[in-house]
């Protein structure tokens, strides 16, 4: 094992499909030449050439359609959007397109394709630049969402997104991709699958349920309320959609109390989505209601005070975690 | 009357006569098909391809079978053209398992792999951007598959229109850009939406060949699209052909056309009617007979019928079908660790 960054695994998974598979191409703005805005694909224009990593104008539109064309050509594209911001000028594509084909055509045309997009806040990028939207796209029949946490993840995660016969979004966080984790060895191969979340914790007292970023805000929380005695257990979604529940009923049997972290916002979001799947499926498990820590109900702020009060923190987990512990547990 | 053995613009007597006959084709069907919506048999949005005949028999006589093509909403007459089985669209219009979507589309909505028929689509201009991202897989491919992709008045005002030239143009993509101008866009007027008084602007304002073509004329429709599918074949890029034509029914069935008056589209039918014009040529030029026409025309209707029987005479889908073809790999919004009972 090595320990790398996130953005270096997903470029490592970029590279070894794109080795394995010709079909496999790269394709969004400033992804050659600028090596992305991200960094993520720094050196594949160098290795693989223009054909295979594609510099696109700025139109988020075309390159999507773009992108749906060629996999139903044949190909098995990977498109960068430049954020998940930016994929609202092409909502109706992945929507109305990428999602449906496959059904109102009868089973007909597949539309192999990832598009990879950076989404989250916490870096000052205010309001048009902070956003969560997995909670959008996941409400969409025919498509895949996924939002892996670590290196580990973001690499198999991304080599069975490439492989995968359904468009998947990928949602990365832009506060992600300088963390660092164990990956195998170049020459190990793996990969991750796209329907399985993960228990990063076990625990007996409480489940934390979350994904992203915020799996690992919440492993913090998890780690400072075991020095009080409270074993929480942290559940890592990994996908938004498909869901895991089976793995997260099970978890809700055993601690009985739920706290769902997440950083985007409150109302209509995946939070609430799961936290109805819960109730639907273990209400007669549950000894206290739901807590659901989220982002503040505003567009993102810029002033650095003002952004840290918006996002949700490991105070605010502890918080709602005491809330429905009782008192005794760990005394 | 002696038949004539000459070609018009390199097309033989069998391929005119061939495109006489689906001209007839797609008017019989669209004929039938509004009966069969007047019946109740037909539901949702329908919008007739009747008047627009010459674009579709036109351009895809210059399309190689193994070349797509990607269209609006108005594409049964197109699907028809390219060679779908007037069987399965018309099923597919009746909602029944055997149409070609399986009846899970409807009229907006056919698809054909084997005719290379790449979806009729409901969002106004979405197939522009798809039809460049196949012409870039015939390009990465070394395939020298054009594709032609249709699209009305309307769709020249969306902003994908714009993205999916350009782009087309910057990457020297095989594919033909095809504006059915058939003066609507739905009921607005061309003239009340355009900045422009055509698109030969539109085309240079995007370094593609454009050109304006009569679409009631078919053999006019043949020779700018084959130029233009061979300037693309060559790998030298997309061309816009703007297409001048008119429904003669209105946007949908739905749609009384308050918006134009009676006596314009009387004037449309008598003197530009496609199909008139196309006989009134091969008889002039010697290369067909009114014997000829009539038993097309029985042919035609002979074929709508037999479609509209078959489509009625089908099942409707099992409702098992709800849920198939939403994910290739059959997963669902959950998933399942555990058995279900």
């Amino acid at each position: 094992m090595r320990t790398i960054t996130y953005r270096d695994a997903l470029r490592e998974a970029i590279r070894e499909e794109m080795w394995r598979d010709e079909r496999v191409f790269i394709m969004g703005e400033d992804i050659a030449g600028y090596g992305g805005t991200y960094a993520v694909t720094k050196g594949l224009f160098e290795e693989f050439g223009e054909k295979r990593v594609r510099d696109t104008p700025l139109a988020e539109e075309v390159i999507t359609g773009t992108a749906i064309g060629a996999a139903l050509g044949g190909l098995r594209p990977i498109l960068e959007l430049m954020t998940i911001n930016f994929s609202l000028l092409a909502t109706d594509l992945i929507v109305n397109s990428a999602a449906k084909f496959h059904y109102m055509f009868g089973g007909q045309p597949e539309i192999p394709l990832v598009i990879r997009m950076p989404s989250g806040g916490g870096a000052q990028r205010g309001a048009q630049h902070s956003q969560m939207f997995e909670s959008w796209y996941g409400h969409i029949p025919g498509l895949k969402v996924v939002m892996p946490a670590t290196p580990y993840d973001a690499k198999g995660m991304l080599k069975s997104a490439v492989r995968d016969p359904n468009p998947v979004l990928f949602i990365e966080h832009e506060l992600l991709y300088s963390i660092k984790g164990e990956v195998p060895d170049e020459d190990v191969e793996y990969t991750v699958p796209l329907h399985l979340g993960e228990v990063r914790r076990l625990g007996r007292d409480v489940t934390i349920l979350t994904f992203s970023r915020m799996a690992h805000i919440s492993l913090q929380a998890a780690h400072d309320l075991a020095k009080e005695g409270i074993e929480a257990e942290v559940i890592d979604l990994k996908s938004i959609r498909p869901i895991d529940i089976d793995l997260l009923i099970d978890s809700v049997k055993k601690t009985n109390r739920v706290v769902i972290a997440e950083e985007g916002w409150k109302y209509y979001g995946t939070g609430q989505g799961l936290a109805a799947l819960i109730y639907e499926n273990a209400f007669d498990y549950m000894d206290a209601p739901i807590q659901h820590i989220t982002g503040a109900d505003v567009p993102m702020p810029y002033s650095k005070a003002l952004e840290r009060a918006a996002l949700p923190t490991k105070a605010d987990i502890i918080k709602a975690v005491k809330a429905i512990v009782p008192t005794h547990v760990g005394v | 009357m002696a038949i004539s053995n000459a070609t018009l613009t390199g097309l033989t007597r069998t391929q005119l006569l061939c495109m006489h006959n689906m001209m007839l084709l797609m008017r019989r069907f669209e004929e039938k098909s509004a009966e069969e919506y007047t019946r109740g048999k037909i539901g949702g949005f329908m919008h007739l391809y009747i008047g627009q005949e010459a674009v579709g028999v036109g351009s895809i006589t210059a399309l190689r079978t193994s070349d797509k093509i990607l269209c609006s909403y108005r594409e049964h007459g197109l699907a028809l053209a390219k060679g779908m089985d007037p069987r399965a669209i018309m099923a597919e219009l009746f909602g029944k398992a055997t149409g070609c979507s399986k009846g899970k589309g409807g009229s907006m909505h056919m698809w054909s792999n084997e005719a290379g028929v790449l979806g009729g689509n409901a969002i106004v201009a979405a197939q522009l951007p798809i039809a460049v991202g196949v012409a870039f897989s015939a390009q990465y491919l070394r395939q020298d598959t054009v594709v032609a992709c249709f699209f009305g008045d309307g769709a020249v005002d969306e902003g994908a229109f714009h993205e999916a030239l350009n782009l087309a143009s910057l990457w020297k993509l095989p594919v033909v850009f095809i504006c059915e101008n058939n003066q609507y866009s739905m009921g607005m007027a061309v003239e009340k939406a355009w900045a422009v008084e055509n698109l030969l602007s539109r085309a240079a304002a995007y370094n593609m060949p454009g050109e304006i073509v009569d679409g009631m004329d078919a053999i006019a429709v043949y020779a700018a699209t084959k130029h233009a599918v061979e300037h693309a074949r060559r790998g030298e890029g997309p061309t816009l052909l703007e297409v001048k034509t008119y429904r003669f029914r209105g946007h949908s069935m739905a749609d009384p056309a308050y918006y134009r008056t009676r006596e314009e589209e009387q004037c449309w039918r008598s003197t530009r009617d496609p199909i008139g014009i196309f006989e009134k040529m091969l008889l002039e030029e010697g290369l067909a007979t009114q014997a000829e026409f009539d038993e097309n025309d029985a042919k035609a209707t002979q074929v709508a019928e037999d479609a509209a029987q078959f489509a009625d005479n089908s099942p409707d889908p099992s409702l098992e079908e709800l849920y198939t073809d939403v994910m290739v790999d059959d997963s669902s919004a959950l998933t399942y660790r555990y058995e279900r009972k």
